[in-house]
């Protein structure tokens, strides 16, 4: 564990080095902005008239040259060392040693553990740092590391234990490293900076130029996030792929994970099941909510609208966790009383047996997703010109006929819009499905049936212990990255509808 | 002024008479309108369902019955050397406290004169396992008490809790063998007597979370520090970024392509479903950078990642409804176009800024889905840390995560639990809002 936050003993140790290196930086940044400040001051002879920028200016442009490059470089450094040191240690690792049903990462694993191991046994004391330097196989790695709350699985085979010194010795180099960097970068900015604030200096132009750029690597941080999340998916996707045939997970017919391998793991049964109860959520949402945004548009004073819509809203804010125990707890046992129970039950019928089924999670999403459906109807209602429902009233229409043979036609391509925009919703769903709609994957028309979505699935295989060799594992991200596709077309495809569509009345 | 009954029948039809024609599109309206009044009441009912059926079902786990007990702390079975020393008397493990209980129990049956069939063990049976722990404990803490008779007050078994709540009653548990009718009517002749009561259950706010087997002591408080913490990472690392990103999007940014990207793909981001930056969290955050599993500083990092594109989107709308005749008249005296944004612009739009913050905050504390993947559940939560750094590196739940965790759980008693913990939140979700609506109206400035 090479993070500098850590919570082991060992990382506290390493997050200190971070720490000091990260305040020795700011230290010297407020060191900066006051020297630089007063320097350019005193060339001005104490009148800050003749000054190009406010005094500020100058100081916060040392800072600014102190701080941000080193801070830059340090994030970058912390970002890369592992990888780097992860790469040359693995290529010490000769492929024969890895056993059959082992992998690289299982390796790994064992050798990043015997690393923290010694690290920790030498800031206990327990070792000095030239005895774990010099620690063979031979000694009784394990159970010394066991004497100090490190569980090794096996014994430390030499090859690990090598391994693993490199790892240790490599990741001391490359914090050493950090800090000549990251503190050589701080003080030559600082020297640059200072040096630079006499009065005549455009600081602010300087200062502002930079604050811009600051500015704009925030905003490209949400093309970073997208990017990490396609990339992140698309990586292990490519891993199961390895793995797995990708006909059986686009075509295969069902989806049986077992780990003791050999699984069929396909995508269909799973997206029948996301597609259905998302079907039933939107048969119940869309009336409704539709309806709901008639009238409160078409119908309803100022008063029942003030009261109306911001209590529909709530549904709304409610969150998902809310309304999965919902469906868990009171909607599927109510539903279980109607469709179940044989006698005792109110139809007589033994159709449902659990409380999870696709009918629960649907009827639930269903509420979940009015507000969604009647706002956006409510905002796309109003932007109909009110010229054309004077119109089509002048005629002797009714305000129904109106709405039906006029108004809605008209807003008909943003509705649309509103009603994909709440199917991708439903598609992404997690909490809901998974506290009311059950885990079995089949296809099957029956509603009463407990059902499985690709969101539950994502949540199954990626909870408890994760081997992320396994194609088991692996499959969440292909899950994940065919919801991401799926969400993401529905989405774009919906606000072009409804751009287009606003496009024609404007 | 006519009525239609004097009228002389000259004209075959009358404008104030209905044909069938307009009696049936005079209907059909009628209808449509009365299809909108269904479906609002529809919404609103579900409202009224779901927030009642919360309300009725939660409340509960506010209340915790307790059981009144005078236990003898035997000095021979607490203290056999009888020299006071704290380490002999940490030595007795809480099944060493067991028998005092069942000794209690005896005594004030003999004393109230209650007449019942149930041997002494049965009558602790009644009691939390916690109870002999929480005797260890006050003896631990005060050892001089040894000797004397203490007056406890145990936490009642879940059981009991739940009978005395209506939750079990005799019919329900002719299948369990943790209590038998015989125990419940001894509870009931506790409660004529006055030592079981039910009252309010403040560790059920405070308290950490309990094992499978107690869910009498469970609590929300452990989790509560786990949200507050991501809460403030989610708002130390949000705010600022969201802030000036919208800043450059609105203020400085050329019109072009790469403008047009990032705008694209933050109003795709914000559609993006959570559980999507549930795996980008363990993927990135867990499995490359090797953060800890669990850790609530994670959580507060997807969480940021998840209201960004919220705290964007709502602070380009209050940066966009500061007028342009404010930035005019700021370069019109000569300051630059960075000091009018920063000195003019900013300040006015902070009310709108700070409004679409706290919202943004009240989505992320009621996310679940993302928590799950990084590990936020399946574990009890049952220490609060004891300093930030622990509270941000070590494992913690969240309140969405430990509700969900009880949901999972097999013992109703949970669900109980988890039905209030959903009150917590949900108070926790309203106050936020309603700080929010109050600042857009106290603040909120039109032009």
């Amino acid at each position: 564990m090479w993070w500098p936050l850590n919570g082991t003993d060992n990382g506290t140790l390493r997050m200190s080095i971070t720490a000091i290196l990260f305040l020795a930086v700011l230290a010297l940044c407020v060191l900066g902005y006051s020297l630089a400040r007063n320097r350019a001051l005193a060339g001005a002879g104490g009148d800050r008239r003749l000054l190009h920028s406010l005094p500020t200016y100058y100081g916060t442009n040392a800072a600014m040259f102190t701080a941000v490059p080193a801070l830059g470089v340090m994030v970058i450094w912390l970002l890369a060392q592992p990888m780097m040191i992860e790469t040359r240690v693995q290529g010490m690792i000769p492929a024969s040693f890895i056993d059959e049903g082992s992998s690289i990462g299982l390796v790994m694993n064992d050798v990043r553990r015997v690393a923290d191991g010694l690290d920790l046994a030498v800031k206990s004391g327990g070792l000095s740092a030239d005895d774990a330097r010099k620690l063979s196989a031979n000694s009784d790695v394990r159970g010394m590391l066991a004497d100090r709350g490190v569980a090794l699985g096996s014994d430390v085979k030499p090859e690990v234990l090598a391994a693993a010194q490199t790892y240790r010795s490599a990741a001391a180099t490359g914090r050493m490293w950090m800090v000549v960097v990251v503190m050589g970068l701080a003080l030559i900015g600082f020297a640059i900076a200072v040096s630079l604030s006499k009065p005549d200096f455009r600081a602010r132009n300087v200062v502002e130029r930079g604050i811009l750029a600051l500015l704009m690597v925030a905003a490209s941080l949400a093309i970073l996030t997208t990017l990490g999340i396609v990339l992140s998916m698309l990586f292990e996707s490519i891993n199961f792929f390895r793995v797995h045939p990708a006909s059986d997970f686009f075509f295969g017919g069902s989806w049986a994970p077992n780990f003791r391998g050999d699984s069929d793991l396909s995508i269909l049964p799973l997206l029948w099941g996301t597609l259905y109860i998302s079907l039933i959520a939107l048969t119940v949402a869309v009336p409704i909510g539709l309806f709901a945004a008639i009238y409160l548009s078409e119908y309803a004073g100022p008063k029942l609208r003030a009261v109306a819509k911001p209590l529909l809203e709530i549904l709304a804010g409610i969150p998902t966790i809310v309304y999965g125990l919902f469906a868990l707890l009171t909607v599927g046992p109510a539903l279980v009383r109607v469709f179940g129970r044989g006698d005792e039950g109110l139809l007589g019928v033994e159709w449902m047996s659990g409380a999870t089924a696709v009918l629960t999670a649907g009827l639930v999403m269903g509420i979940m997703l009015i507000p969604f459906v009647s706002s956006l109807s409510d905002d796309i209602i109003n932007a109909v010109p009110q010229a054309m429902r004077d119109g089509s009233l002048g005629l002797g229409a009714t305000p129904s006929e109106t709405i039906r043979q006029v108004v809605l036609p008209a807003a008909l391509p943003g509705i649309v819009g509103a009603i994909l925009l709440a199917a991708s919703r439903a598609i992404g769903e997690t909490m809901i499905v998974v506290l009311g709609a059950g885990a079995i994957a089949k296809f099957s028309a029956n509603p009463l049936e407990a059902m499985t979505t690709i969101t539950t699935r994502i949540v199954s295989q990626l909870t408890g212990d994760t081997d992320f060799s396994s194609p088991e594992t692996l499959v969440a991200f292909a899950l994940g990255l065919t919801l991401f596709v799926l969400t993401l077309g529905l989405n774009v495809f919906a606000l072009i509808i409804v751009r287009k569509y606003r496009e024609q009345y404007d | 002024m006519s009525n239609p009954d004097q009228t002389p029948a000259v004209a075959k039809t009358s404008l104030l008479k209905l044909d069938a024609r307009t009696r049936k599109r005079n209907a059909a309206e009628t209808r449509f309108k009365a299809y909108g009044m269904i479906a609002i009441g529809m919404g609103l009912l579900m409202l009224v369902i779901l927030v009642f059926n919360i309300v009725s079902r939660g409340t509960g786990a506010f209340q915790q019955t307790f059981v009144t007990l005078e236990v003898e702390l035997v000095a021979a079975k607490l203290d056999k050397k009888g020299n006071r020393n704290l380490d002999d008397i940490k030595k007795v493990s809480t099944f060493g406290y067991a028998p005092l209980l069942k000794d209690a129990f005896e005594a004030k049956v003999a004393v109230a004169g209650i007449d019942t069939g149930i041997k002494p063990k049965q009558m602790a049976a009644i009691l939390s396992k916690s109870a002999a722990a929480q005797m260890r404990d006050f003896v631990i803490a005060n050892p001089d008490m040894i000797g004397e008779t203490v007056a406890f007050e145990f936490l009642a078994s879940s059981r009991v809790d739940g009978y005395l709540k209506g939750r079990v009653s005799r019919d329900s548990i002719a299948n369990d063998k943790k209590i038998s009718p015989e125990q419940l009517d001894f509870v009931d002749q506790l409660v004529s007597e006055g030592s079981v009561t039910k009252r309010f259950n403040m560790s059920f706010i405070t308290g950490s979370d309990a094992s499978d087997a107690r869910p009498e002591s469970a609590g929300m408080g452990v989790s509560m520090i786990g949200s507050l913490i991501m809460m403030m990472v989610v708002l130390v690392l949000a705010l600022p970024i969201g802030v000036a990103a919208s800043i450059y999007l609105e203020e400085f940014a050329p019109k072009n392509w790469i403008t047009d990207i990032i705008e694209v793909n933050i109003s795709n981001l914000a559609a993006v479903p959570s559980i999507v930056f549930g795996i980008l969290g363990l993927a990135v955050f867990i499995n490359y950078m090797h953060l800890p599993n669990s850790a609530p500083l994670v959580g507060g990092l997807v969480l940021t990642l998840m209201t960004l594109p919220t705290i964007i989107i709502s602070t380009r709308a209050s940066l966009k409804s500061v007028p342009p005749s404010i930035r005019d008249a700021a370069l019109g005296v000569g300051a630059s176009k960075m000091q009018s944004v920063f000195h003019h612009v900013l300040p006015l739009a902070a009310p709108g800024i700070l409004t679409g913050t706290i919202i943004g905050l009240a989505q992320a504390l009621g996310e679940t889905a993302p928590l799950l993947l990084i590990g936020m559940v399946g574990f009890i939560a049952s220490n609060p840390p004891d300093s930030i750094a622990a509270g941000l590196m070590s494992p913690n739940s969240a309140m969405p995560a430990q509700i969900y965790e009880w949901a999972k759980r097999a013992d109703p008693a949970f669900y109980e639990r988890a039905w209030g913990g959903i009150i917590i939140l949900l108070v926790f979700l309203v106050s936020m809002n309603t700080i929010a609506v109050i600042l857009r109206r106290r603040f909120e400035r039109r032009w």
